[in-house]
């Protein structure tokens, strides 16, 4: 392997990280709000709620991207000129977390609504009793109650966008695969360098699943196990 | 009698429906589509039309295949990780584990670059009788999609081949059954039943994962509307019928299965 190649794969994996991180925090924000809008809402937020989350669960990502990235940058453009500012290029990791946080956000919107679901109702009803008011509620009872029926979803959702990120690669960002497709063109590799990147984004899918069974299990804390009631 | 009650039955349904802020929503959206197909250009479409249909059909075909395949592969994967010895269940485990972890893309560019430039070394390889398909794209992308979905499809039917109760294989054995015959009469028809939700959802991303495939020069609809978009130097309008053709498929899909798993007995073990 020529030196600095393998360097190359690694900033292509930060860059990576990084946008799956960032995807996945605007994505548990717009799930969050959009699971409460889904459950709590009037009609026509349920409505709009229900079509952003059917469309975008409907279209593949790779679609949503293109489409995304070309409108959000154009929009953005759009308004600077109104405003009377100068256009303005946005860089690839913001427009990639937007638009990966963005297609996160409706898959998390249900996974949320089905977790806030599945907290026994008495629970809720006693903190009303208790006279909760609705920001310490969700502080206090619905997050933490809601977290061991949310997190295997949520982490199924991180996996998917630790892989999602590849498809940043399509519109030209620099990231891990579109690293490995640079490094394996110049220098012919093309198996040593697409296994490196294999065994990379495996690496992060291997290391995850260890992080989220320890939350899992620490989410779980005082709940009965089933394991033991067999 | 029946017609009246039929009637009443529909004039519920569309109550439902037809909520006030549900009309206006209606509205809007028929505005914002008819502005769309006013102010937006379409002229366009006459031309690549057929194209588009050819697109269509080619990205359905990937789509059948690859799930009929991949679950074909599914299901031995499935059995060698519910109950099989660690020789066939470490293998099966490994597979889907790779599969899962890392992305589409990238499996597909590690086949058809990656494989395709070591092919080409050996000269038994272009002598053989199979050189003529290794030289196109396609192979590539059906192999790919095939094990993306036994991966993915796998995992869920070794979920479907635990959870068959024991009670049911016992009886079967107690009837004498052949271990073929238990497998084909009362276990694999009962995790079919089981993983028959979850094959709606894994077909509806398979179709998703389809456009990956233009990627490595396979003509589907996703390419198709590139090509448009080169062509024409239009950015939103062929995204958004790409977007709309992915939904109506999608649609029609789900109301597919639906009418299956309707026909299927619910009870199950």
């Amino acid at each position: 392997m020529a030196p600095g190649w393998g360097g190359t794969l690694l900033v292509g994996l930060l860059h990576s990280l990084e946008i799956a991180i960032g995807a996945t925090c605007l994505g548990l924000l717009i799930g969050t709000a959009g699971a409460f809008g889904k459950l709590y809402g009037g009609p026509v937020t349920r409505d709009l709620l229900a079509v952003y989350t059917t469309v975008v669960r409907a279209v593949p990502e790779l679609v949503l991207i293109l489409l995304l990235y070309y409108a959000g940058t154009d929009l953005i453009n759009q308004v600077l000129a109104a405003m009377g500012y100068s256009r303005v290029d946005i860089s690839g990791l913001a427009a990639g977390i937007f638009v990966l946080g963005f297609v996160q956000g409706a898959y998390s919107t249900e996974v949320i609504r089905g977790a806030i679901l599945a907290i026994p109702q008495g629970q809720i009803e006693a903190a009303r009793a208790y006279g909760m008011p609705p920001g310490l509620m969700l502080r206090r009872i619905t997050m933490p109650a809601m977290l061991p029926f949310a997190i295997p979803g949520l982490a199924n959702l991180w996996l998917i966008a630790t892989k999602d990120t590849a498809l940043l690669a399509v519109v030209g960002f620099f990231e891990l695969t579109l690293a490995t497709r640079q490094a394996a063109g110049v220098t012919k590799a093309y198996l040593l360098f697409y296994v490196a990147a294999g065994v990379l984004y495996l690496a992060v899918t291997l290391f995850s699943n260890l992080i989220i069974g320890r939350v899992e299990a620490w989410s779980r804390r005082g709940m009965p196990s089933v394991k033991e009631a067999r | 009698m029946s017609a009246e009650a039929t009637a009443i039955d529909m004039a519920a349904r569309a109550s439902i429906w037809l909520k006030p802020h549900r009309i206006v929503l209606i509205l809007v959206a028929l505005a914002l589509v008819l502005c769309a197909a006013f102010f937006m250009r379409w002229d366009w479409l006459p031309q690549y039309w057929e194209m588009g249909l050819m697109g269509i059909w080619r990205a359905l075909w990937i789509l059948a295949v690859t799930c009929a395949l991949g679950f074909a592969l599914a299901v031995p994967l499935g059995l060698a990780q519910a109950g099989g010895p660690i020789w066939f269940s470490a293998p099966a485990k490994v597979f889907c584990t790779i599969i899962r972890g890392t992305p589409l893309l990238l499996q597909l560019w590690l086949l058809y670059y990656g494989l395709g430039s070591i092919f080409p070394q050996y000269p038994w390889i272009r002598e053989s009788w199979l050189w003529p398909y290794l030289r196109q794209a396609w192979p590539y992308a059906v192999v790919a999609l095939t094990f993306s979905f036994a991966g993915y499809e796998g995992e869920v039917m070794r979920g479907a081949f635990a959870g068959v109760p024991r009670g049911q294989l016992e009886a079967a054995r107690a009837f004498g059954m052949s271990r073929w015959k238990i497998f084909r009469r009362i276990w694999l028809p009962q995790a079919f039943y089981r993983a028959l939700p979850t094959l709606t959802g894994e077909t509806v991303l398979q179709l998703k994962s389809t456009p990956l495939v233009a990627t490595i020069s396979v003509i589907d609809i996703f390419a198709v509307s590139s090509k448009v978009r080169q062509d024409t130097y239009l950015t939103y309008e062929p995204l958004l019928l790409l977007a709309l053709i992915y939904m109506t498929i999608t649609g029609i899909l789900v109301f597919v299965f639906s009418r299956i798993e309707a026909r299927i007995p619910v009870k199950i073990g």
